[in-house]
């Protein structure tokens, strides 16, 4: 963002909500299911029926706190309370959510180039249902009537809200990408932004550097990373624009409308919504015992940094360049197959270039260590080991077969040398040339070897051989 | 010790109306005023105790950690619970219009 | 019929019913039968039901019979029909808390207490009336019209389980179900001369019962007796997976402790309940009920429990504040009654303002005050350290004594409109209930003779959490005491 060079610093604080995989609901047995015909998941607990009572899902506290843990939180006794307001898809007109007393406080998440953004909270609380706004196309302005549907209604939810560390639309979109990744990689939900089980509202605000923060408004409806990235970069610029011509921001709740790139005034806080919170007297507090905890910690998976610093140790890279094969979760395969023996820069090189095709996590770690072997040892090129490993990852057959099928035959060294002697012997003007310091005469003689063994000869080995025979030659005089 | 609140007003009782979703005719609201400052007024009377360093309870009982197993069983009928909806379609509950986001 | 006191009619006490039942000897069917004649003979006059249920409970009356004949035990309330107060869900059956905004309402489901009575063999004649959503002391604020009590038509019968009481004291059903928030049991049970139990919170899943102060409420039983009182609390009582709020303890050994007595067991009386504002006939009683409990061997002490004083006011800042959410969900989109408007905001008004009456009104909006912004802490979060101090009163009194003794109301049952128009004056007929509501602790009402007109009198049995078999004990000696 071109902010800092106009002297203005953008100050972000992302609060994202995602949907837990539990097979139920918060406080009631029904499925928790996306997709389901409308209002067939629900029944008198997620319907606020009179009469009906909430009973905590021993999962989603068990996620929640996976959540913590995995994001360097403290795990504390917590309480659910009430948050009072009307709205339609809110069956008992009140949402069930953690206030002051949250899951999880305090913690952090890295970034893969190191950087650290605070965790203030991850709590856990129920989703609404969905409201479809009918006639007026759609939108809710100008609807005749509206349509809602429970499936929803009591979902667990977990809200997790960042810091305002962050300081540009790249490192919100980073943020949220290595979150979802997260909260992939420990199960706790499938993150689907697309579907709406990962939720991100962005408070953005600007200042001069070293100032005070700037008042914020919060962007909603932020469907895709892009639509993140974009909203923040729009919302951003628009409160400059503002500032340099001497109005103020006013603090509001702004909506991000994909098709024309802007964000619109949903409400100030002069409309703000009074609460009226207190303790929900249907639940006691939970408290999870340590044991508890250790045991949910126990089973937290390796996380994409600690990944990304592992795989980076091991081939001699960086964190942030082994993130991309981290993300294909290949960062196993490129392990195993240097423990298998194959070079581990070769192994990143394609792990991270040849292998974005589906189906890359499942290659015999043992055959691809073959392969780059293979390539190491010059009896494939760089080309070729592409071609080859994309027939592995479709035919699982072993590269040996696939290399031979394809006619890359194995180039042993001594036909090799015989191919740039006869080069040579048949071309002795431009190893004249050559030898008298023309690299430019060097292409017409690998030019030869090429034609001679119809492409099967390496290059780099080529050129090699050549310098080779250059060196021992007697000199020109 | 903290002391009470103002006496309840007029506006207050027409704030609270607004944030309830009632709506008082103007005799309503002078009653309303009247009655709830009357009990406020009796109210006042824990003014005198000094609750300053004692917890709240929320609950009578000590209990925590009540959690259920993650197993999912079949609600309710979609016929049934539409039957008790006022007004439904399309399997869905049917409302007027929504003039505004969720807060 | 029924004497004033409640005392059993020809057609109770249920657990003989039961036993008749169970041994073939009378049909449940007769047994139904009968009763519902005796509603049909004085039912208009007192208005104690919503609805009656009579076609229902004749089919399970047969069933049963069929179960008997083929050498089944229906289970301890076999063919003994029970009125429950309508605001506990009934599948099927209109549940309507006597307003207008659930009318007509049919739940899909089950109340826990109902399954556990049927499952008992019992058998439901009707849903009584109550005030609208338990808010009231009277039956005074129903949107189906109050309820008369059976001893004096011109009275009410307490409230806000008035239709149970009077139902039990009308021989319409030996025994009936209410809901105690801040003496909806015991004070209509005074009222109306018979047994009224609010368990301890936690005792009896309050899974199906339609919401007022989530903190507060438990469900309890009416009887003409002691002991049929202690028979329908242990088929009602026990954990239930459904309310993360019930104690994780079995339901308690009742019955088998009745006729223990009360010898060696310490009982204090309530100084602070015996004060200004309690007649001079009720204090009468009360300390007539200490005598008995002396007489019997108890020993009998005054003591004090100072926070007590407080309970009112605490309990109409916390009830109030509850019942403020738990009432949002009567917004007109889901079920119930629906007035319609141009905008959904504006359909939840005109729905809620057409549905609910002044009483819950006024609740509403003082619990939405006591909870709005800048207000919290100094009511509601007040009122809840006031409740931990009561707590603490009265844990420090249960370190001197097993049992308190105190009056149940402070009057006798008063006159229909005496305190409609004073909301205050309604409230302060709580004020010896309440206190056991914000403590959770387990308290009972025992008819203990009658006042000027021969009003009945209650006197109140408290006790510490989960202590309801010495209640009962003390509860028994007192009924053996007046007979």
């Amino acid at each position: 963002m071109s902010a800092t060079a106009t002297g203005w610093e953008t100050v972000v604080g992302l609060e994202v909500h995602c949907e837990l995989a539990t097979a139920t609901k918060l406080f009631c047995a029904c499925p928790n299911a996306f997709g389901a015909e409308p209002n067939t998941n629900v029944c008198p607990v997620c319907l606020g029926l009179p009469g009906s009572l909430p009973v905590l899902n021993e999962r989603a506290v068990e996620l929640a706190m996976r959540i913590g843990q995995a994001l360097h939180c403290t795990v504390k006794p917590s309480i659910f309370h009430r948050k009072n307001y009307f709205y339609p898809d809110m069956p008992k007109d009140y949402q069930i959510s953690q206030y002051d007393e949250p899951i999880n406080v305090d913690g952090y998440l890295e970034l893969p180039d190191g950087t650290r953004v605070g965790i203030e909270r991850a709590h856990l609380e129920e989703d609404t249902g969905k409201t479809t706004h009918v006639g007026g196309g759609g939108r809710i302005h100008e609807a005749t009537y509206s349509l809602v549907d429970y499936n929803r209604a009591g979902v667990p939810l977990v809200e997790i809200v960042a810091a305002p560390d962050i300081r540009s639309a790249d490192a919100a979109r980073a943020y949220v990408a290595e979150l979802r990744a997260i909260l992939v990689a420990i199960g706790a939900s499938d993150a689907r932004m697309e579907e709406g089980s990962l939720r991100v509202d962005a408070n953005v605000s600007v200042r001069r550097p070293g100032e005070p923060f700037g008042t914020r408004c919060e962007v909603k409806n932020l469907n895709s990373l892009r639509s993140l990235g974009r909203a923040i970069e729009f919302e951003a610029q628009r409160q400059i624009t503002l500032l340099e011509r001497g109005e103020a921001v006013v603090q509001q709740t702004r909506h991000w409308d994909e098709s024309d790139g802007r964000t619109h005034t949903l409400r100030s806080k002069e409309e703000a919504y009074d609460y009226r919170y207190f303790p929900e007297p249907d639940l006691v507090p939970v408290a999870p015992p340590g044991e508890w905890q250790d045991q949910v910690r126990a089973l937290l998976p390796p996380l994409p940094a600690d990944r990304r610093a592992h795989l980076a140790a091991v081939t001699g890279s960086t964190p942030a360049g082994v993130a991309l094969v981290v993300e294909r979760g290949l960062d196993g395969l490129v392990l195993a197959a240097v423990a298998a023996g194959a070079d581990p820069e070769r192994a990143l090189t394609h792990a991270e270039h040849n292998l974005s095709m589906e189906g890359a996590d499942r290659l015999d770690p043992a055959a691809f260590a073959r392969l780059v072997a293979m390539e190491v040892a010059g009896e494939l090129t760089a080309t070729q080991a592409k071609a080859v490993l994309v027939d592995m990852v479709e035919t699982g057959d072993p590269p040996d077969d696939i290399a031979r099928a394809r006619g890359f035959e194995a180039m042993g060294s001594d036909a090799l040398t015989a191919a740039v002697d006869e080069a040579i012997a048949a071309d002795p003007d431009a190893w004249a040339s050559y030898c008298g310091g023309n690299e430019k005469a060097k292409g017409a003689l690998v030019g030869r070897v090429m034609k001679a063994t119809r492409g099967q000869a390496d290059g780099k080995a080529v050129t090699a051989l050549l310098e080779e025979r250059r060196a021992a030659a007697p000199g020109p005089a | 010790m903290q002391p009470m609140a103002d006496r309840i007003t007029r506006d207050d009782v027409a704030h609270v109306a607004w944030l309830a979703r009632l709506q008082l005719t103007e005799d309503e609201l002078d009653r309303f005023t009247g009655q709830l400052g009357a009990v406020l007024d009796h109210a006042a009377d824990v003014e005198a105790l000094d609750v300053g360093d004692v917890p709240p309870t929320a609950h009578p009982l000590p209990l925590e950690n009540v959690l259920r197993a993650d197993t999912p069983r079949p609600g309710l009928d979609r016929d049934v619970v539409l039957g008790m909806a006022p007004s439904a379609e399309d399997g869905r509950f049917r409302v007027p219009p929504v003039l505004g986001e969720a807060p | 019929m029924t004497g004033a006191g409640g005392r059993p009619g020809p057609r109770g006490p249920a657990h003989e019913i039961a036993a008749a039942v169970r041994r073939g000897e009378r049909t449940a069917a007769l047994v139904v039968d009968e009763y519902l004649e005796a509603i049909a003979a004085r039912e208009e006059e007192l208005h104690a039901f919503n609805v009656i249920t009579a076609e229902r409970a004749r089919e399970a009356a047969a069933l049963l019979d069929r179960r008997v004949a083929a050498g089944d035990d229906p289970g301890p309330l076999a063919g003994v029909p029970v009125a429950l107060k309508d605001n506990l869900c009934t599948r099927g059956v209109p549940t309507t808390c006597s307003s207008r905004i659930l009318a007509g309402w049919k739940p899909p489901y089950d109340a826990t207490v109902v399954e556990r009575l049927a499952a008992a063999g019992a058998v439901v004649v009707g849903k009584t009336n109550l005030d609208e959503f338990a808010m009231g002391s009277s039956t005074e604020h129903s949107a189906t019209g109050p309820t008369r009590n059976p001893v004096d038509t011109e009275r009410v019968p307490g409230g806000s389980s008035g239709g149970s009481a009077a139902a039990v004291a009308a021989g319409f059903a030996p025994i009936a179900l209410g809901s105690d928030t801040g003496g909806s049991i015991r004070q209509p049970a005074a009222f109306c001369g018979v047994v009224g139990v609010k368990p301890t919170y936690g005792r009896v899943s309050r899974y199906g019962l339609v919401a007022f102060a989530s903190s507060l409420d438990q469900i309890g039983p009416f009887a003409t007796t002691v002991a049929d009182a202690a028979l329908v609390l242990e088929v009602i009582a026990g954990h239930d997976p459904l309310d993360s709020t019930s104690v994780a303890e079995p339901a308690p050994d009742l019955l088998r402790v009745l006729d223990d007595g009360v010898a060696g067991l310490r009982v204090g009386v309530v100084r602070e309940l015996l004060g200004e504002g309690v007649d001079a006939e009720v204090v009468e009683r009360t300390r007539a009920a200490a005598e008995a409990l002396d007489a019997a061997g108890a020993v009998v002490d005054e003591v004090s429990v100072p926070a007590a004083a407080y309970g009112l006011s605490a309990y109409y800042l916390i009830a109030p504040a509850e019942a403020s959410s738990n009432l949002a969900r009567y917004d007109g989109v889901r079920y119930g009654l629906r007035v319609d408007a141009a905008s959904t905001a504006e359909m939840n008004v005109a729905t809620r303002t057409e549905g609910f009456g002044d009483e819950v009104k006024r609740r509403i909006m003082l619990g939405t005050y006591a909870l709005s912004a800048g207000y919290y802490d100094a009511y509601y979060g007040k009122a809840q350290r006031v409740r931990t101090l009561i707590i603490r009163d009265f844990d420090a009194a249960y370190e001197r004594v097993d049992l308190l003794l105190a009056p149940t109301t402070p009057t006798t049952a008063f006159r229909f409109g005496d305190k409609t128009g004073d909301p205050l004056s309604m409230y302060l007929s709580d004020v010896c209930t309440i206190p056991s509501n914000l403590s959770g602790h387990p308290a009972m009402s025992v008819p203990f003779g009658f006042g000027a007109g021969g009003l009945p009198i209650g006197v109140q049995v408290l006790a510490p959490a989960l202590g309801e078999a010495a209640m009962f004990r003390a509860a028994a000696v007192l009924e053996e005491a007046i007979k």
